[in-house]
C-alpha cells in the first residue's frame, strides 16, 4: 500500500472510528485520481468543518441519500470533459446508502454508470446517536430498539446489500473489512479495473455504537469475520467467491467484546449461532 | 422566421440552443414532451450532451448537482410532485452556487391529485433560493431559458433559475414562435467556465462541507444578498437580449399593459396575463402589471409601476395556506405598505386548472369597486 494517505489527519471522528480506517485504506488503494461523492454521514461531518477539509482529493457532499445519484452526474459530466480515467466513487454509511439512498443506489447500478460505490458500515445511525438501521444486525441494542424486560435488540435480519447488488447485474459486488487491508485493496484495485457500476460494502466497527473499547476496533472486526457474523467474500459477474476462509469462531466471542449484545442470553447466544451457521452454509456450503 | 410549434418542442430547442453538457430527466404530466423531445433531438445528435433518465425526480435534480458541482452546463425540467420530490436538492444546489436551469412546468400540487394548472408547485419552492422567472408564451419561455443561463452563471450571481411556464396552457399548445439563430445565441451565452466549482484530481477542492452557526449564517446571507442583487443582472440579459435579438418583455424584471393613467392594476403571473390583457383592452379602468421574476421580488418596479393606481387586483393561481391569501397577495401589499395609499385586493382562482375567462377578469374588476382594503375571495365557479 502507498504511504502518503489522501486524507489528511486532525479530522474529528472519534478514538478507534473503524470508518476512519475504511476511509483511508479505499483511498490507499484508489490513489490521487479520484472524486469523492459523500453521503451525509459521521465521515463527511468530521472531515469538512468549514473552511477546513481532510480530503486531498475532490470530494463533494450534498444530501444524505443522493450519494450516488450525484456521483452518477459527476461521472457523465467528467466524461463528457473527457476525463474518463478519474475514479468516481459513491461514498456513504449503511444508513445514507443501504436504507434512505438506496433508490439512488438502484438507479446508478441500473443505469450502469462507470462509478464504483462503498459502504462503509458501522450497523446504525451512529452520526445521530447510534439508531437503527437496516444494516443493524439481529437482537444488537440500539437507541431505538433498546434491550428490555420484553425485547432483545432489534428483531430483523441484516439487510443483504450484496444480493441486491447482484440483482442488479453489477459485473462486481464484494465485501471487505477493515480487519483485513490487503483483501480491501486488492478488491478496490480489481473493481477499478472493471467499467461500469462496481459495489463494495465494508464492515467498519463503531466503537461508540457497539460500546467496546477503542483500541479494540480492528480486533472485533477481525472476529466478526472469523465468527462469520461478516463474510469476505466476491461476486464478479455472477460468480460467488470467498475471499477469506473463517476460522469458525464462536459469535460468543465476537459478541462478548460489545455491549450491544450483552442482555442475550446463554440460550440467545446458542440460537444466534445456530442461525449465522445457517445462513453462512447456505451462502457458501459448509 | 417564425414556426408554428407546441410549447414544449419550443422549450426542448431553446435547450439544444444553449448546448447543456448534461441532461437530466425523469417524466411527469404535463412535462413530459419536452423531455420526449429533448431525447429525440439527441438521439438525432442535433444536441451533443450526455443524456440520464433517472429513477425519480430527486435523482434527477441531485444528477445535475452533481454535473454542475463537476464543471458543466446542466439542465433538467420537472412539474408539480416532482418538483416536491427535489425539494430538499433545490435548497442544496442553491446553497452550492450551482448556476443550474430548470425548466418548471406549473401543475397543481396533490391531494386530490390533479394534472391541471396552477402554481402551486413553484411558488411552494419560493424559499429555496432559486430564481423563479414566470413565461406568459412558449415565446417567451425559449428567450428566457436563453437568458436563463446567462443570469445564472453570471459571476456575481451564480444562484440556479426556474423557467416558469403553465402546464397545457403553454406546453401543450401551438403556437407561432422564432427560434433564434445558433450563431448569435453562441454569441451571447458563451460556453460555461467554472471558477467556483469544479471536481479535478489535479486542483482538488471539497464542495458541501459541513458548517458551524457562524460560516453557516455568513453564507447563508451571501445567498440572500446575492439574490437580491440579482435584479440587476436579470435586467441586463435581459436588455442585452432584446438587443441581439429584438424581444423584450417588459423592464425584464415586471411586464405593464397599458397601466399608465389607470385607476385600477391587475397583478399577475404566467399565462394568465394573456386573458388580463384582452380584459384591459375591453376595459377603460384597469391596467396589467405582469410579474415575471417572482425570486427576486420586484419591490421597487412594482412600487413604480403602482404609485398612481387607487386599487391593485392580485390574481393568483396558489394559495399560501394558512394565510388565506395566495403568496403574492403579502408580498405585494408588504411592498406597498409604506405607500399607504393603494386599495389591495386579494383574488384566488385558476387552481387545479379552473378555468378563469376574461369575463371573470373584468368581472373581477367591477367588483372590486365594492370591496374593500385587504379583502380577499376565491374565484368559485
Amino acid at each position: 500500500m502507498k504511504k502518503d494517505d489522501l486524507i489528511a489527519p486532525g479530522h474529528r471522528t472519534c478514538a478507534g472510528c473503524g470508518p476512519a480506517i475504511a476511509t483511508r485504506m479505499m483511498l490507499r488503494a484508489t490513489g490521487k485520481n479520484v472524486v469523492i461523492c459523500h453521503s451525509t454521514g459521521c465521515m463527511e461531518v468530521t472531515t469538512t468543518q468549514y473552511p477546513l477539509t481532510s480530503w486531498k482529493v475532490p470530494w463533494i457532499h450534498v444530501l444524505f441519500e443522493n450519494a450516488c445519484s450525484v456521483a452518477a452526474g459527476v461521472r457523465e459530466a467528467l466524461d463528457a470533459q473527457g476525463k474518463e480515467d478519474v475514479t468516481v466513487i459513491a461514498f456513504g454509511g449503511d444508513g445514507g446508502m443501504a436504507d434512505i439512498g438506496i433508490r439512488a443506489m438502484s438507479g446508478l447500478m441500473e443505469r450502469g454508470h462507470n462509478v464504483l460505490i462503498v459502504i462503509y458500515d458501522n450497523e446504525a445511525y451512529m452520526n445521530t446517536g447510534i439508531q437503527r438501521s437496516g444494516s443493524t444486525p439481529w437482537h444488537a441494542a440500539t437507541t431505538t430498539t433498546p434491550a428490555g424486560k420484553i425485547s432483545k435488540g432489534k428483531e430483523q435480519w441484516k439487510k443483504d446489500m450484496v444480493a441486491i447488488a447482484v440483482a442488479h447485474h453489477v459485473p462486481y459486488a464484494a465485501t471487505a473489512s477493515i480487519a483485513f487491508p490487503f483483501d480491501l485493496e486488492k478488491k478496490i484495485k480489481k473493481a477499478l479495473e472493471i467499467k461500469g457500476p462496481k459495489f463494495l460494502h465494508i464492515h467498519a466497527p463503531c466503537p461508540i455504537g457497539w460500546y467496546f473499547s477503542s483500541e479494540k476496533t480492528v480486533e472485533v472486526a477481525k472476529l466478526a469475520v472469523d465468527s462469520k457474523m461478516w463474510a469476505l467474500y466476491e461476486v464478479e459477474n455472477g460468480e460467488k467467491k470467498l475471499t477469506y476462509k473463517p476460522k469458525g469462531t464462536p459469535v460468543a466471542d465476537y459478541m462478548k467484546l460489545q455491549k450491544r449484545f450483552r442482555h442475550l442470553s446463554e440460550e440467545d447466544i446458542k440460537e444466534y449461532q445456530k442461525r449465522v451457521d445457517e445462513s453462512f452454509g447456505k451462502m457458501f456450503g459448509k | 422566421m417564425k414556426q408554428i410549434l407546441e410549447g414544449s418542442r419550443a422549450a426542448a430547442e431553446a435547450v439544444v440552443l444553449c448546448r447543456p453538457t448534461l441532461t437530466v430527466a425523469y417524466p411527469i404530466t404535463p412535462q413530459t414532451h419536452i423531455v420526449e423531445d429533448l431525447a429525440k433531438f439527441i438521439a438525432d445528435g442535433k444536441l451533443d450532451a450526455k443524456h440520464m433518465e433517472v429513477e425519480s425526480e430527486f435523482s434527477a435534480m441531485s444528477a445535475v448537482v452533481g454535473g454542475s458541482a463537476a464543471g458543466v452546463r446542466t439542465f433538467t425540467a420537472t412539474s408539480s410532485q416532482g418538483l416536491a420530490l427535489m425539494n430538499e436538492v433545490l435548497f442544496a444546489a442553491s446553497g452550492m452556487r450551482l448556476p443550474i436551469v430548470m425548466q418548471v412546468v406549473n401543475r397543481a400540487l396533490s391531494a386530490p391529485i390533479n394534472i391541471w394548472n396552477d402554481w402551486q408547485d413553484s411558488i411552494s419552492a419560493r424559499d429555496s433560493g432559486w430564481l423563479q422567472i414566470y413565461c406568459e408564451t412558449a415565446q417567451e419561455v425559449v428567450d428566457t431559458t436563453i437568458q436563463a443561463y446567462k443570469i445564472a452563471e453570471d459571476k456575481n450571481v451564480l444562484i440556479p433559475v426556474m423557467v416558469c411556464m403553465d402546464g397545457f396552457f403553454i406546453t401543450h399548445t401551438l403556437e407561432p414562435v422564432e427560434l433564434p439563430d445558433q450563431k448569435k445565441v453562441d454569441r451571447f451565452l458563451p460556453p460555461y467556465k467554472p471558477t467556483h466549482a469544479f471536481l479535478d484530481p489535479k486542483k482538488p477542492m471539497t464542495q458541501g462541507p459541513f458548517a458551524f452557526p457562524k460560516p453557516y449564517m455568513e453564507l447563508r446571507k451571501q445567498l440572500s444578498d446575492a439574490i437580491d442583487n440579482s435584479d440587476k443582472v436579470i435586467k441586463k440579459a435581459h436588455d442585452d437580449y432584446a438587443k441581439s435579438f429584438g424581444r423584450k418583455y417588459g423592464n425584464g424584471l415586471i411586464d405593464e399593459y397599458k397601466n399608465k393613467g389607470k385607476k385600477t392594476a391587475i397583478i399577475t403571473m404566467g399565462t394568465l396575463a394573456g386573458t388580463v390583457r384582452e380584459a384591459v383592452d375591453a376595459h377603460d379602468d384597469i391596467g396589467l402589471v405582469r410579474i415575471r421574476s417572482y425570486r427576486p421580488f420586484p419591490k421597487e418596479d412594482l412600487r413604480k409601476a403602482l404609485k398612481n393606481v387607487e386599487t391593485v387586483i392580485i390574481l393568483e393561481k396558489n394559495i399560501a395556506l394558512g394565510t388565506g391569501a395566495g403568496a403574492l397577495f403579502d408580498e405585494v401589499r408588504s411592498a406597498l405598505y409604506n405607500e399607504g395609499k393603494q386599495k389591495v385586493l386579494g383574488v384566488v382562482c385558476g387552481i387545479g386548472g379552473s378555468e378563469v375567462t376574461v369575463d371573470d377578469v373584468k368581472k373581477i374588476a367591477d367588483d372590486s369597486k365594492k370591496k374593500k382594503n385587504g379583502d380577499i375571495w376565491w374565484l368559485m365557479k
